[in-house]
């Protein structure tokens, strides 16, 4: 009934390529935007942005890194976490070299260090695919792990051979760090991860995504039109690394405070891909659903006993999670393999014959 | 050219200096290579006739020699706890088919193989809630499997061969023939190799796929509890073995995914070269090199070899 698109004319190409064509939708984002902008820093608890909001932000930008791979060029990649703490290495040296360099700044670029790293571990991927790419990927992800402990120049020779996030301000104002207030730190992640959604989803709506997209679909076909599958294959690993790097970053200094080697451990990756395929491959608004959803969920499940007035020891609730996550994962995959995205999309076209049935 | 010295000319000094550390470094890498194999070998069997690369091999051994150890610790004999195991992972393998495989057939591989993910988590939940999660000796006694090892005087000193090791070999190597006889000899051999070259063609020549299923499982499972009680002879059974499931990835590279004599001689060789590896060339770099370096042998394998040492060639048409 609200949501219908009769009547919207588009009178210009412009329009009619528009990121949001249709006025429900462009309201509907807006007022996500004003919530999260301007409603979640007035009355959000500490407790919510930190241990919800901002995890939930950190982990939808690497989906989103990870979709751009797996969903939208067929990459299958297992080396997330690996990228994802070259970005949070590099951007802790980028901030030892340069202490007084806006730090925002500063986060964005160490992606460009997880690309370079991406793209060299992207190279197999011309000759190889499927599962065997997967395990390319493995490669790199118990390679950098294993750089993270071994070598002392990235951590400052720190004893620990953890990085210990320093205060870092953008603007005068404290983001990182001890003295950095959970709603700045709220609102930095969400201000990039908003710019590089909106990045994300123009580059998969336009040559490079349809070329991405055609590779996926059948790459010798998209050799044979004229797609240079290389550059191709590689552009996806540079851009997918890039994304995981700031998102890396963002979650040892937005996030943790700090971070060591175990950060960005072989679960990442698996917490990553689980975050992708729950969501749904190839869709961006389905990074975020599977971020809230396998992030929210044992938040919820711990929060569920109480709730009931249930008194169950923590060891047990911890195992009971594994139980039910990965009963649902099942669940979800035989209800709906194509993931949350594809809910969504038919949920929208059942409001929009509403309330007719089709 | 102090470190192409190194790298190039000192380790194989080492090696020929003292032999005896050379033989048993190799025959700690072909230990470990054969108990890769054995868990690639579960892998293979369930790739080859269902098409799924099952993630939860790992937990599969895991909770079979929890389940095993569990039940003795019950009061139940070695042998009988050991039958009841076997049952158990029937049990298993029938419910994985009904509720997870058989919702989910004619699905892309990813979403499969993303169930049997979900499959692990299920399991560790499941072997936690059950046995709880600290870790637990193998009954290595109850069931007669040796201990302490033979010291073999050659080369100018000696090599250990601990028995448990051997033993090791020998169960893998029965196993591994049996299962070639199964595979070649039986009636339900035959089924699972016409399921494994076209599911469709086999269905339609009357083999009953969900029967096979069970089937492929229940062997893995089997061979699961096999490689359990060697793992967990040689360290403990906790939920930290289930990571070598990933180890196996590699030596499946090696052989490639369809092949049985592949994940043997896959391996070995990635068994025998990380530890070589580690042993010679790891203190150039600072040690710990093993864990990443099955992978890049794997890797740098893939670009000459896309399909493995046994692999079926990859045809691929438009």
């Amino acid at each position: 009934m609200f949501y219908r698109e009769a009547g919207q004319y588009k009178t210009s190409y412009a329009a009619d390529q528009a990121l949001f064509p249709i006025l429900q939708d462009r309201i509907g984002i807006a007022a996500i935007l004003l919530i999260a902008f301007v409603v979640v820093p007035l009355f959000a608890s500490d407790f919510l942005l930190n241990s919800f909001l901002i995890p939930i932000l950190v982990l939808s930008l690497a989906a989103i890194g990870l979709n751009l791979l797996t969903g939208y060029t067929g990459l299958l990649s297992l080396g997330t976490g690996g990228f994802m703490g070259v970005g949070a290495f590099a951007c802790y040296k980028l901030t030892s070299i340069f202490p007084d360099a806006n730090i925002v700044l500063l986060i964005v670029v160490s992606g460009v260090a997880s690309a370079a790293v991406g793209s060299v571990f992207g190279l197999p991927s011309l000759r190889i695919k499927g599962f065997y790419l997967a395990v390319a990927t493995l490669a790199a992800q118990f390679f950098l792990s294993w750089c993270f402990i071994r070598i002392p120049w990235l951590y400052n020779y720190n004893v620990s051979a953890a990085i210990e996030v320093p205060t870092r301000t953008a603007f005068g104002i404290p983001v990182t760090g001890p003295n950095a207030t959970s709603v700045t730190r709220y609102l930095v992640a969400l201000s990039i991860v908003v710019a590089m959604t909106w990045v994300a989803s123009n580059i998969v709506r336009g040559r490079i995504g349809r070329t991405w997209m055609a590779v996926r679909d059948m790459d010798i076909a998209a050799e044979l039109i004229g797609i240079r599958l290389y550059r191709t294959k590689l552009l996806a690993f540079a851009i997918s690394s890039f994304y995981c790097g700031v998102a890396g970053a963002m979650l040892a200094f937005l996030w943790l405070g700090a971070a060591e080697s175990e950060s960005f451990n072989i679960n990442q990756s698996f917490l990553i891909l689980f975050m992708v395929i729950i969501g749904g491959l190839g869709s961006i608004m389905g990074s975020f659903f599977g971020a809230m959803l396998i992030w929210g969920l044992p938040i919820v499940l711990r929060a569920a006993p109480e709730f009931f007035g249930v008194t169950v020891r923590a060891a047990t609730v911890e195992h009971l999670q594994f139980m039910v996550v990965g009963a649902l994962i099942i669940f979800f995959l035989i209800v709906e393999p194509h993931g949350l995205a594809r809910l969504w999309q038919i949920a929208k076209q059942k409001l929009r014959v509403w309330p007719f049935p089709y | 050219m102090d470190i192409l010295y190194k790298i190039l000319i000192d380790p194989f000094l080492q090696m020929g200096q003292a032999p005896d550390l050379f033989v048993q470094t190799l025959w700690e890498g072909l230990v470990a290579g054969v108990l890769y194999s054995l868990i690639a070998l579960g892998f293979v069997l369930i790739f080859k006739a269902s098409g799924v690369f099952n993630f939860a091999q790992g937990i599969m051994m895991v909770f079979a020699a929890l389940t095993l150890v569990g039940l003795h610790a019950k009061g139940v004999p070695a042998f009988l706890a050991l039958a009841l195991t076997v049952v158990v992972m029937l049990v298993l393998a029938i419910g994985i088919e009904r509720l997870v495989l058989r919702p989910l057939v004619n699905q892309p591989d990813i979403i499969l193989f993303m169930a049997t993910f979900g499959l692990t988590y299920f399991l560790i939940g499941l072997g936690e809630v059950i046995f709880g999660g600290e870790p637990k000796t193998m009954i290595t006694d109850a069931l007669y499997l040796p201990r302490g090892s033979y010291e073999w005087k050659a080369f100018g000193g000696f090599v250990a061969f601990q028995k448990i090791d051997i033993a090791a070999v020998i169960i893998a190597s029965v196993m591994v023939a049996g299962l070639a006889v199964f595979f070649q000899k039986t009636r339900i051999g035959r089924a699972l190799r016409a399921v494994a070259d076209s599911h469709k063609a086999a269905l339609s020549v009357g083999i009953s796929l969900e029967q096979i299923w069970v089937i492929v499982w229940f062997t893995a499972g089997i061979v699961a509890l096999a490689t359990g009680i060697m793992w967990g002879a040689r360290s403990d059974v906790s939920f930290a073995l289930q990571i070598l499931a990933l180890k196996a990835l590699p030596v499946l590279i090696l052989g490639g995914f369809t092949s049985i004599p592949g994940a043997i001689v896959g391996g070995v060789i990635i068994g025998v070269g990380e530890k070589v590896g580690e042993f010679y060339w790891g203190p150039l770099l600072g040690s710990g090199i093993e864990s990443w370096l099955a992978y890049v042998i794997a890797l740098v394998f893939l670009l000459f070899r896309p399909q493995g040492l046994f692999g079926e060639r990859i045809i691929e048409r438009i």
